[in-house]
């Protein structure tokens, strides 16, 4: 029978099933931060249960830290116990752990793919909804509360019920100037936050052929903010070369006995999909989101909705809701908006390609006076890499300030927040009340969109510019 | 985990769709080690105010509500982060089940692990729980029976599957389940040492 490649990976894991559909299923590879964990391995401990695994993990810092210097470490007083507590643990545990000063330090989701530890064809867990990220190498990835993280730790294997399959594809081509970030906020817009519950998503199409991997990522990483259990791109060329000679990557015989492997993981011609969405890549275009739900999303030369003209009732409370909490009126041309904080970074675009998209277009000009920047690399290799390619004084000529990496801004649990009313173009994958900080207004954009945000102090189209 | 079977209390009633975990539980306070004590931080950019006092208007502030067992809200409840805090801080509040007409996946799971259940039920019905929730009418749950009880003749069925129905009515401890098919793991795990090595 037809397959999907998501049946193909949940069968050839698949340990256990029930009656009722209940199912038990291996689990690779399990990534480990210092914010969902600390109780996993206290569970541990009470109950007297070991890691069945620790070569299977792998264990980061990247939530709490601050991405200013690092050199006297933490000042914040919980957020230093949580990474301390994460370095005990994994000693106690026997598990990698990339500390604080570590230059493989970064964000989980950017890091797995850059040693080589994110595979196709493998189930990845990790307690973090972003996990999604990984599936763009065609493995089965997804986010844990943090007692499945106990019970991964302890069992390798996680209770699951299985998932329906939804196909997206987009053909065609992109217009210059529309970016990965554009077609993910297209999607979530199109099928709502709730239009992947219950599914895993299959990304297909030319515009994911086209796709770099890192570009493959940013979609995937956002495929929970439509509330799919995960999302996938099947693997190719592009995918193999990018895991080739990474330090977790197989070598020799097993890289040969690998590339066996993961060329049979492709969806079958015949395989049926439970849900199927068509998009065109001439039709997306450079994307503002106006509200709080990823799915509130507006074109650049669009506008902010009038609830008045809504006709659901529960949607127009929400809608009205959201502009007073955004601060913005009904039918404000969408480059009217005024931004006072630009975010570049994030499990969504903070990796190297993103720094060198947003270097090309502020080169040679400056940030608007009105307008704080900053720049936060996903990891220490994507610093280095991008100082290496003299990225970092590009950014500081133009005002921004250059970071450590981390999670940052994303979420703020380290000092890097918004202020009540302020209002950021950010390149993170959230924009949900108080996410940035209390009373923070955020505005999801593509990291080309946040870059031309910063010149401008406004949103502009951005394929006007480049 | 502690044994779900019967649940009778008043509800509290949220009618905000799209409720993600970031409003469940903001994240100052996600820098414990620790599981509880979460329940002064539920919804706390809601409940309080930037200098702390408490919002009057704001449902669970007000009595009879700040004593609800059994949250109704809106649609995709549960939403975006991971965070299990969210379920921590619900049920150090005291709520050991949401209504709703869908719940994001995680929060859904998370709930399970905790004691919580969480109830899907067509939004006619959900309406009609948020009325008698405004009354005050207590809602009983009677997860054995799979209804809900309302105080009048026509109680709601609602669906679970029979594994997490389970877990819940005896309190188990899935790791310590699953811990028993270990022989079953072992063999699997062998297995794929030998179908994809380069992963061991």
């Amino acid at each position: 029978m037809a397959k999907t490649l998501y049946d193909k990976i949940w069968e050839s894991h698949l340990v256990d099933e029930q009656n009722d559909g209940t199912s038990l299923l291996y689990i690779d590879r399990h990534l480990v931060h210092e914010v969902t964990s600390p109780q996993a391995f206290e569970g541990l401990r009470l109950s007297n249960r070991k890691v069945k695994l620790p070569s299977s993990t792998l264990a980061v810092v990247d939530h709490n830290v601050p991405t200013t210097d690092r050199s006297k470490g933490i000042a914040d007083k919980e957020s230093a116990i949580q990474v301390e507590t994460l370095s005990k643990n994994c000693k106690d545990f026997g598990i990698e752990f990339f500390g604080l000063t570590d230059k493989r330090q970064g964000i989980v989701h950017v890091i797995g793919p850059e040693q080589g530890f994110t595979q196709p064809g493998m189930t990845i867990v990790c307690g973090d909804s972003h996990t999604s990220t990984h599936g763009a190498f065609g493995a089965l990835a997804f986010g844990i509360g943090t007692s499945e993280v106990e019970h991964v730790l302890a069992t390798q294997t996680l209770i699951q019920s299985r998932a329906k399959n939804f196909k997206i594809s987009v053909d065609g081509k992109l217009p210059l100037g529309v970016t990965a970030k554009d077609v993910i906020l297209s999607i979530i817009g199109n099928i709502g936050t709730a239009g992947g519950t219950g599914y895993v998503i299959e990304y297909c199409g030319e515009v994911f052929r086209n796709f770099s991997m890192e570009e493959r990522m940013t979609v995937c990483n956002m495929s929970i903010e439509a509330g799919a259990r995960a999302g996938l791109v099947a693997p190719d060329q592009k995918t193999f070369d990018y895991i080739k000679g990474r330090p977790l990557a197989p070598k020799g015989d097993n890289w040969e006995k690998a590339l066996k492997y993961w060329s049979n993981l492709y969806s079958d011609k015949d395989a049926k999909f439970d849900r199927e969405l068509h998009l065109q890549g001439k039709d997306i275009e450079p994307t503002v989101t106006w509200g709080t739900s990823p799915q509130d999303i507006a074109s650049i030369n669009g506008k902010v909705p009038d609830p008045n003209l809504e006709k659901n009732e529960d949607r127009k409370k929400s809608i009205l809701r959201s502009l007073d909490y955004m601060g913005l009126e009904p039918n404000t041309p969408i480059q009217d908006i005024k931004i006072d904080k630009v975010f570049i970074g994030s499990c969504t675009n903070g990796r190297i390609e993103d720094l060198r998209e947003v270097a090309k277009i502020v080169k040679g000009k400056k940030v608007n006076k009105h307008v704080d920047a900053i720049v936060v690399p996903g990891s220490g290799l994507v610093k280095l890499q991008a100082e290496k390619e003299g990225l970092d004084k590009i950014f500081k000529d133009s005002g921004f300030d250059w970071r450590e990496p981390g999670c940052s801004m994303c979420l703020g649990m380290n000092p890097d927040q918004l202020k009540p009313k302020e209002r950021c173009a950010s390149t993170s994958n959230r924009n949900f009340e108080g996410r940035q900080g209390r009373g923070g207004r955020t505005h999801l954009v593509s990291p080309v969109m946040a870059a031309g945000a910063a010149i401008a102090g406004r949103f502009v189209d951005i394929r006007k510019i480049i | 985990m502690e044994k779900f079977t019967k649940l009778k209390s008043i509800a509290a009633d949220l009618p905000i769709m799209n409720v993600d975990t970031d409003m469940i539980i903001p994240k100052q306070f996600l820098k414990t080690i620790k599981r509880t004590g979460l329940g002064s931080a539920l919804f706390y950019e809601m409940r309080y105010d930037e200098k702390g006092n408490a919002i009057k208007t704001f449902i669970l502030n007000q009595a009879p509500y700040d004593k609800a067992k059994i949250l109704i809200s809106g649609k995709n409840f549960g939403c975006g982060s991971s965070r299990e805090h969210a379920p921590w801080a619900l049920l150090d509040f005291g709520i050991r089940c949401v209504i709703a007409e869908s719940f994001a996946d995680i929060f859904y799971n998370n709930c399970f692990k905790n004691g919580i259940l969480p109830i899907v039920l067509p939004e006619n019905q959900v309406k009609e729980l948020s009325e008698a929730a405004k009354k005050n009418k207590e809602i009983e749950i009677d997860l054995i029976d799979q209804k809900i009880h309302k105080g009048d003749n026509r109680p709601f069925d609602f669906e679970i599957e029979s594994f997490r129905k389970e877990c819940l009515l005896n309190g188990y401890d899935d790791i310590a389940l699953t811990l028993k098919k270990d022989v079953k793991i072992n063999s699997f795990e062998q297995k794929k040492k030998n179908l994809t090595p380069w992963l061991y």
